[in-house]
């Protein structure tokens, strides 16, 4: 069963855990509601719906208020900390949480103490907290866009304010900067870098690239890297390999954005509805 | 209240572990006097801070630096400057001589602009100055700036720097700067 844990933008939103449920345009965690725009329920919502075009069960949500002052985060991760342990998820996907390191080593360790460690994938804040830690290569994918990429590359910047510019001006090399990510030790095991072009890679290098259909809208949609993560979290949670679920993830989520004739104003909502058609094409494509 | 007190008692905001500091930055002042007045203030405020000597790559500034939760800098040096004693310089602990981006992507929709700094992007319509998406970005502030920012225009918007707490809404705070000079006439 995949678990998907992150915060949502309202200060005074209590920490709540259960099966996530999608109604309208919300979804729904116990007897709370919240809307999607973007985030950590963006994540959620696309995980859904790709769980219910699978024909999977919906994945377990862990979710708690922060505006970034960190108090909601600090409170997640402990509460992680002291439940994962007796917890039998097999996929682990952690989202928006404020980067601490000391939080995330006791979280590592509270991971460990599981019967079986989950495949663990990382996004947002708690990508940048994973590779601050040093400890990227105890990940199993992460899901960077090409500025946090370049973030990876730079082995002294501790978040993507202060990557050097020297890298930054790199971005056109996609390959140098993974490259650069694994020399460092600051990679999971697998990346799937979202953008113009979106490409998987390894310790070995890009082992694939997604570059249709094209949208250039989409780089400026906020929660397109979201639902991303969300539709690959819940293909590794239906069976697939990780790079299985990363080259289908990649071409749906493309052709989701595609089928929502996007402009830059477009919001995710609008690209989310259209997974489950784009999912179902590239699925009877592969057969 | 002591200069170089540890934190003890109630549990404190960014609070550090002992498994590195790759999480906290260095503030620098520019007299002793400065630093105790800060060290007063943050810790009213809770924050675990530490006062302690600079390390040999900070040049410039008195002989004591505050250590504090990098991440956080966007929320203390807004509070660090509404008590009128900002600091010199802010640099990440493990790599003093790193400085925040300055490199700007750019990139125009023909209706929109896009401005792109760091890890954070801010998207306009040009005809408006609406602010139609905010995207990119890591930490928990970014879904609550985007929420606060969309729909607003460059001139009546909450400014990041007047809401955001972070060092991603420090990034958006920088696109939001770089976009008004785009959009200025």
């Amino acid at each position: 069963m995949l678990a998907i844990a992150g915060t949502v933008p309202s200060e005074g939103f209590p920490l709540i855990d259960g099966e996530i449920i999608l109604e309208d345009n919300h979804i729904r965690i116990c007897d709370e509601y919240i809307s999607i725009n973007r985030g950590t329920p963006a994540l959620m919502a696309a995980a859904i719906k790709t769980a219910e075009t699978l024909g999977q069960p919906a994945p377990f949500g862990y979710l708690i208020g922060d505006i970034g002052l960190g108090k909601g985060s600090r409170r997640l991760y402990k509460y992680l900390t002291d439940h994962l342990p007796q917890s039998d998820f097999q996929i682990l996907t952690f989202h928006y949480l404020q980067p601490i390191v000391h939080w995330h080593e006791r979280l590592q360790q509270a991971l460990h103490e599981m019967k079986k460690l989950p495949i663990l994938i990382a996004d947002a804040g708690f990508m940048y907290v994973a590779k601050m830690s040093g400890q990227a290569p105890m990940y199993d994918l992460f899901t960077p866009d090409i500025g946090e990429l370049a973030f990876l590359a730079d082995e002294k910047a501790p978040h993507p304010f202060y990557t050097r510019g020297f890298i930054l001006h790199d971005e056109n090399r996609v390959s140098d900067l993974i490259a650069r990510a694994y020399t460092h030790n600051n990679a999971a095991r697998f990346l799937l870098v979202k953008g113009k072009q979106d490409y998987l890679a390894s310790r070995q290098g890009i082992l694939e690239t997604v570059d249709s259909p094209v949208e250039e809208a989409l780089e400026a949609i906020g929660g397109t890297g979201d639902t991303l993560t969300g539709i690959v979290s819940a293909l590794i949670d239906s069976g697939m390999s990780i790079p299985e679920a990363a080259v289908v993830a990649m071409k749906a989520n493309r052709l989701a954005g595609f089928y929502a004739k996007p402009t830059p104003a477009t919001q995710v909502m609008e690209i989310i509805q259209h997974i489950p058609k784009a999912l179902s094409k590239i699925l009877e494509k592969r057969v | 209240m002591s200069l170089f007190g540890f934190f003890k008692g109630k549990p404190k905001r960014g609070t550090s572990g002992d498994n590195g500091n790759a999480d906290r930055g260095i503030m620098v002042f520019e007299n002793t006097s400065e630093v105790i007045q800060a060290e007063n203030a943050l810790k009213r405020e809770g924050w675990e801070i530490r006062v302690m000597g600079p390390p040999p790559e900070i040049q410039s500034g008195c002989d004591l630096i505050i250590e504090f939760p990098l991440i956080e800098e966007l929320n203390i040096l807004r509070m660090l400057e509404n008590e009128g004693m900002p600091p010199l310089e802010i640099v990440p602990v493990t790599s003093p001589l790193l400085q925040p981006v300055d490199l700007f992507h750019i990139k125009d929709f023909g209706e929109y602009l896009m401005v792109r700094a760091a890890n954070m992007k801010l998207t306009v319509e040009k005809a408006t100055g609406n602010i139609v998406n905010v995207s990119g970005g890591g930490c928990p502030d970014v879904p609550f700036l985007a929420c606060e920012m969309v729909g607003h225009t460059l001139a009546d918007a909450p400014s990041p720097r007047e809401i955001g707490h972070t060092l991603c809404g420090y990034a958006l705070q920088l696109a939001f700067e770089e976009m008004q000079r785009q959009c200025s006439p």
